[in-house]
C-alpha cells in the first residue's frame, strides 16, 4: 500500500508498505529518517519516540497505516538549523550543554519525550515529575542525572523565553 | 614518566559529537544502506543440546523475496583455527545451547527474511541438557587461568589454621544471577564483499580487533578486511569481541554475493551476545577482636558454555583489597548447555566485590566496629599478594571524604530501628576498585597546510566520551585550540588500537596520541613551523613504552555510600541517596567523567535491585529476554545520586596521569545498597537482586 505522512512539515509518501510495518520502520527504512532508534521494538524503551499529531508515541507500536494523513515530528524535525547558538531547539541545546548525551542511542527519543513534557507543562516541572515523565525512556549510559539537568535547564530557558516574549512590545 | 602540561585536559568541555547525536544525524551500524542490499535473519536453536538432523530449506526458498537459506550443510567453510569457537557459525550439526544460530535466511526485505526464518523447519535429535549452576556440580573444574590471564587460585600462609584460630569469623555464601549487558543499541552488522575483500559496518568496541578476528576466519590478510564503526550505542563489554552474528553476516554476504544487513533483536541478544556469568561465592573472613583480618578466603564458582571457556575473575579483587597474612582465592567453572558468558562491565570486580564488601559489613557488625573504620584498619601498605607498592592508593581518603559528604558521623549501627511512617531507613558503605591497564596502540598526527591538525587512531567511542577526550589530549599535545584539531576514530583503516575495554581506552589511546603529536611537533620545530602543501605526518607505536612500564600495583579506588528506604508492607527497597567518591588519577573531562561514573553507579543500583536473567531449567533459555521482563533502572528508580573525586597526581600511569573510569562506578554499589538494606531492616540479602520477596517476611 501507499502511505502518506506529514513528516517534519513535509508531505512524504512511501510505496509498497506492508500492512504489518510500523511507523518506525517506514521512517527509518523508507523515508531516510533514522533519527528515531529501534532498540526493543515492543514499546518498552522509548528510543523510537516521535510526535504523532502532537502526542509522543513509540513509533514501533504505531502501524504505518495508522499514520496515514497524520503529522509526525521526529528528532530531525525539532531543529531549524544545526548550530549550537541558533537553530537547535532548547531541549537539544540543553542536552549538549548539560552533558546529557553519551552513546546517543536513547537521545533522540528522550529529546522528543522531554520536549513534549516541557511544551505541556506551564511551569518548570519538578524533578520528580521529570523523572516520572521520562521513566519510559531507558538509558544505559548516563544514570539519567545529566538528562534531568538538561530537561530542567531547557524548561527554565523556555519559560524565560516565553516571559520575555510577553514583555516585549508588540 | 612525567605528565604533560595540558590546558584543555581537565576542562568540562562539551562532547564533540553531541550535536550530531541530538539532531539524529549520528549514523550507527544499522543505518548504512549500500546498494543492492539484502537482509539476513538468523534462525536460533529451539533445543539446548543435540544435533540438527535436517533443515527444510526448499520450502522457504519458494517464499517471495527469499534469496538463500544457509545451514551447516550448504554454508561456506570457515577457518576458525585457533580463534573463538563461537565464531564457527553454521560449521557443524551440533547444538550447544538454546538460541545458538542454526541457520540464516537472506531475502530482499527484512519482512521476507523474518517470515522465512520464522517458518523454516529445523529438525533436531535432542539430548538431555544441564543448564543449572549449583554448588557441588560434578562438572566443576579448575580452569587454567581466569580472565584475562590471572592465576586461577592463589594462597598465602595457612588460611584454614588462621580461620580456626580467629576470634571472629564470618563465613557466608553470596550469589549473583546472570545479567545481560543490554546496551541501548542492539548489535548490528552490514557486510559488503568486493574485489578487494570484506568491509563491515559493525557496532563494536574495537574496529582493529574485529578486523583481526574476521580476517583469518575468512582466510584473508588483515589488510583485506575493513571495519567501520563511527558511532556505537553503548557496549559495556558486549561489543568488545566479535559475537557470532558478525561472522554470520559476513558468511551470508559471501554466499549470496550481495551486501547483507543483519540486526540482532533485543530478544536474540540474550542468547548470542554474551552476559555476566552467575556466581556462587563463599567468603570467609577471620579477624581478631579489633577487626584486624588474619585470614581471607574467597572461593567462586561460575559457568561457561560447552562451546568455549570464559572464566570470570570473580575473586581476583580480593587478592589486593585488604591486608591479611593468610589468604586464599579460588575459581571453579562448570561447562553447561548455556550461552557463552563474556565481559560485562567490571567482570570479576562487580560480582566479586558485592560478596567481599558484604562480608566486610558482616564482619564490622560481628566486631562492633564502624564499617569505615574496619576498612581503614585493614588497609595494606603494599599489594598484599605481590608485595609491589601501589603507585597510588586513596581508598581511605575516599572513605573519609565520602563519610564527610554523606553525613556518616554518628550513625547508629543498630539495624532495623529507623522508622519513617511505613518505611525502614538505613545506610551502607562499600569500597570500590578497578585495576589500571594500558595496552599498546598506534596513532598518527598530521599537520594540514591550512593550519589544522588531524589525529588518527582506531579507537572507539561507545558513549564514553573518547572522541572528546582524545581531542582535548591532542590539542594540548599540539599546543593548538580544540577547534583546529580533528580526531578520526572508529575505523580499522586507521592506526590499530586497543578496544574500548578494561577501562583502558583513554590510557592506551591517549598515550599513542600524545606520542604521535610529540613526534609531529618535533618535525614542525625542525622546519620552524613550516607545513608543506602536502602536509606533515608523524606516527607513534606505544608497544615498547607500555611493555617497559614499571611494575607498580595500579588501581583506581572508590567508596560508595547508599541510603535506602524499605516499605514495611511490601518489602520494596528504594535507594534514596547514592554517593560515590573516587580516586582515579587525573580526571580529564569532569563533564563526561561525572556522567560515566554516575552511569556506572546506576548500573550498580540496577544490579542491586533489578537485574536478573532467569534460566528456564526445562527448555534451557533465558526466560525474561526483553525489557518488559529484564528490568534495568529507569529515571524514576534513581533519586539523589552524585559522583565526586579526589584528584590524584600519579606520574607512574601515563602522560595524562589518568586511570580508567568506565567500570569502577558499578563496583561496590550493590554491596553498599545491600549493606544499607541490612541496616534498614536487619535482613541480610546474600542473593542478588534484592527483590521485595526476599525482604517482605523480614520487615512485616
Amino acid at each position: 500500500m501507499r502511505v502518506h505522512i506529514d513528516v517534519n512539515g513535509e508531505r512524504l509518501a512511501a510505496d509498497d508498505v506492508w500492512e504489518g510495518e510500523s511507523l518506525l520502520y517506514v521512517l527509518r527504512e523508507r523515508l531516510g529518517l533514522p533519527g528515531a532508534k529501534n532498540a526493543c521494538e515492543q514499546g518498552e524503551c522509548g528510543s523510537c519516540t516521535v510526535y504523532l499529531d502532537g502526542l509522543p508515541v513509540c513509533a514501533c507500536l504505531v502501524a504505518a497505516g495508522q499514520a496515514e494523513g497524520r503529522e509526525v515530528v521526529t528528532v530531525e524535525g525539532l531543529a531549524s538549523g544545526d548550530d549550537l547558538d541558533q537553530g537547535l531547539d532548547e531541549v537539544q541545546r540543553a542536552f549538549v550543554e548539560a552533558g546529557a548525551v553519551q552513546c546517543g542511542f536513547c537521545t533522540p527519543g528522550l529529546i522528543v519525550q522531554a520536549h513534549s513534557l516541557i511544551e505541556s507543562t506551564p511551569q518548570v516541572p519538578e524533578d520528580a515529575d521529570i523523572r516520572e515523565a521520562l521513566a519510559g525512556n531507558l538509558c544505559r549510559c548516563t544514570g539519567y542525572e545529566k538528562i534531568i539537568d538538561a530537561v530542567r535547564l531547557a524548561a527554565t530557558r523556555k519559560a524565560q523565553n516565553k516571559a520575555a516574549q510577553k514583555k516585549a512590545p508588540r | 614518566m612525567t605528565t604533560v602540561a595540558m590546558p584543555n585536559v581537565g576542562s568540562a568541555l562539551d562532547r564533540v559529537d553531541a550535536l550530531e547525536k541530538v539532531t539524529g544525524r549520528a549514523r550507527y551500524a544499522y543505518e548504512n544502506f549500500p546498494a543492492d542490499l539484502a537482509y539476513a535473519v538468523p534462525v536460533q536453536a529451539t533445543i539446548a543440546k543435540g544435533e540438527i538432523s535436517a533443515v527444510d530449506v526448499d520450502a522457504v526458498l519458494q517464499l517471495p523475496g527469499v534469496i538463500a537459506a544457509i545451514w551447516h550443510a550448504n554454508a561456506p567453510r570457515l577457518a576458525p583455527r585457533n580463534g573463538d569457537p563461537e565464531l564457527a557459525v553454521l560449521q557443524s550439526s551440533r547444538v550447544a545451547y538454546r538460541g545458538q544460530y542454526v541457520a540464516v535466511v537472506v531475502a530482499e526485505t527484512l519482512e521476507s527474511a523474518s517470515e522465512a526464518a520464522r517458518v523454516l523447519r529445523v529438525r533436531y535429535d535432542a539430548d538431555e541438557h544441564d543448564v543449572e549452576l549449583r554448588p557441588g556440580h560434578p562438572g566443576l573444574y579448575r580452569p587454567d587461568h581466569v580472565n584475562p590471564y590471572f592465576p586461577t587460585d592463589t594462597e598465602q600462609g595457612d588460611p584454614d589454621a588462621a580461620l580456626a584460630a580467629a576470634r571472629v569469623v564470618v563465613d557466608a555464601t553470596y550469589s549473583t544471577p546472570a545479567e545481560h549487558n543490554n546496551p541501548m543499541e542492539p548489535h548490528a552488522t552490514v557486510a559488503v564483499w568486493d574485489a578487494e575483500g570484506l568491509t563491515v559496518y559493525d557496532s563494536t568496541q574495537g574496529a582493529s580487533n574485529i578486523r583481526d578476528t574476521l580476517a583469518p576466519l575468512f582466510g584473508l590478510p588483515p589488510g583485506s578486511v575493513r571495519v567501520i564503526s563511527p558511532h556505537v550505542g553503548g557496549g559495556f563489554g558486549a561489543k568488545a569481541r566479535a559475537h557470532p552474528h558478525v561472522a554470520l553476516a559476513a558468511l551470508a554476504a559471501k554466499q549470496v554475493g550481495r551486501p547483507v544487513k543483519l540486526a540482532v533483536t533485543r530478544q536474540q541478544m540474550f542468547a548470542v551476545t554474551g552476559y555476566r556469568t552467575p556466581t556462587i561465592q563463599r567468603v570467609r573472613l577471620g579477624a581478631d577482636a579489633d577487626g584486624r583480618l588474619t585470614a581471607i578466603v574467597h572461593e567462586a564458582i561460575e559457568q561457561s558454555s560447552t562451546v568455549s571457556e570464559f572464566a570470570e575473575q570473580t575473586a581476583v579483587p580480593t587478592r589486593m583489597m585488604y591486608a591479611a597474612p593468610n589468604r586464599r582465592t579460588t575459581h571453579r567453572l562448570v561447562r553447561l548447555d548455556v550461552p557463552t558468558p563474556s565481559w560485562m562491565r567490571a567482570p570479576g570486580e562487580a560480582p566479586g566485590m558485592y560478596a567481599l564488601e558484604s562480608a566486610m559489613d558482616e564482619l564490622a557488625i560481628a566486631c562492633r566496629i564502624d564499617p569505615i573504620e574496619l576498612r581503614i584498619r585493614n588497609e595494606p601498605d603494599v599489594d598484599p599478594e605481590s608485595g609491589r607498592p601501589f603507585s597510588s592508593r586513596n581508598l581511605v581518603a575516599c572513605l573519609r571524604e565520602g563519610a564527610r559528604r554523606f553525613g556518616w558521623a554518628g550513625r547508629d549501627p543498630e539495624p532495623g530501628i529507623r522508622r519513617e511512617g511505613g518505611l525502614l531507613v538505613g545506610t551502607g558503605v562499600a569500597a570500590s576498585v578497578f585495576p589500571v591497564y594500558r595496552m599498546p596502540s598506534q596513532a598518527t598526527a598530521r599537520a594540514e597546510p591550512d593550519g589544522g591538525f588531524t589525529v588518527r587512531i582506531a579507537a572507539a567511542d561507545i558513549g564514553t566520551g573518547a572522541r572528546t577526550v582524545l581531542t582535548q589530549i591532542a590539542a594540548d599535545a599540539l599546543d593548538a585550540p580544540m577547534d583546529r584539531v580533528r580526531v578520526e576514530i572508529g575505523d580499522s583503516a586507521l592506526p590499530p588500537a586497543w578496544v574500548a575495554g578494561g577501562s583502558a581506552g583513554t590510557a592506551s589511546w591517549g598515550t599513542a596520541v600524545v606520542r604521535a603529536c610529540e613526534a609531529l611537533m618535533d618535525v614542525l620545530h625542525g622546519r620552524a613551523g613550516d607545513v608543506p602543501p602536502e602536509g606533515l605526518e608523524a606516527s607513534a607505536d606505544t608497544t615498547q613504552e607500555v611493555r617497559a612500564q614499571r611494575r607498580f600495583a595500579q588501581h583506581a579506588f572508590g567508596a560508595q555510600f547508599a541510603e535506602v528506604a524499605v516499605d514495611m508492607d511490601t518489602g520494596e527497597a528504594r535507594v534514596r541517596r547514592l554517593l560515590g567518591v573516587f580516586a582515579a588519577g587525573r580526571i580529564l573531562n569532569p563533564k563526561t567523567a561525572r556522567s560515566q561514573l554516575i552511569g556506572g553507579m546506576t548500573m550498580g543500583l540496577s544490579m542491586a535491585l533489578l537485574e536478573e536473567s532467569v534460566m528456564d531449567q526445562e527448555f534451557g533459555d533465558y526466560l525474561n529476554h526483553d525489557f518488559a521482563q529484564y528490568h534495568i533502572a529507569a529515571s524514576a528508580d534513581v533519586r539523589d545520586i552524585d559522583a565526586v573525586w579526589i584528584e590524584e597526581d600519579d606520574p607512574g600511569l601515563n602522560p595524562m596521569g589518568s586511570k580508567g573510569i568506565g567500570e569502577i562506578g558499578i563496583v561496590g554499589t550493590a554491596a553498599a545498597i545491600a549493606n544499607a538494606v541490612h541496616h534498614a531492616t536487619g535482613v541480610r540479602v546474600r542473593d542478588l537482586p534484592i527483590r521485595l520477596d526476599k525482604l517482605v517476611h523480614g520487615v512485616i
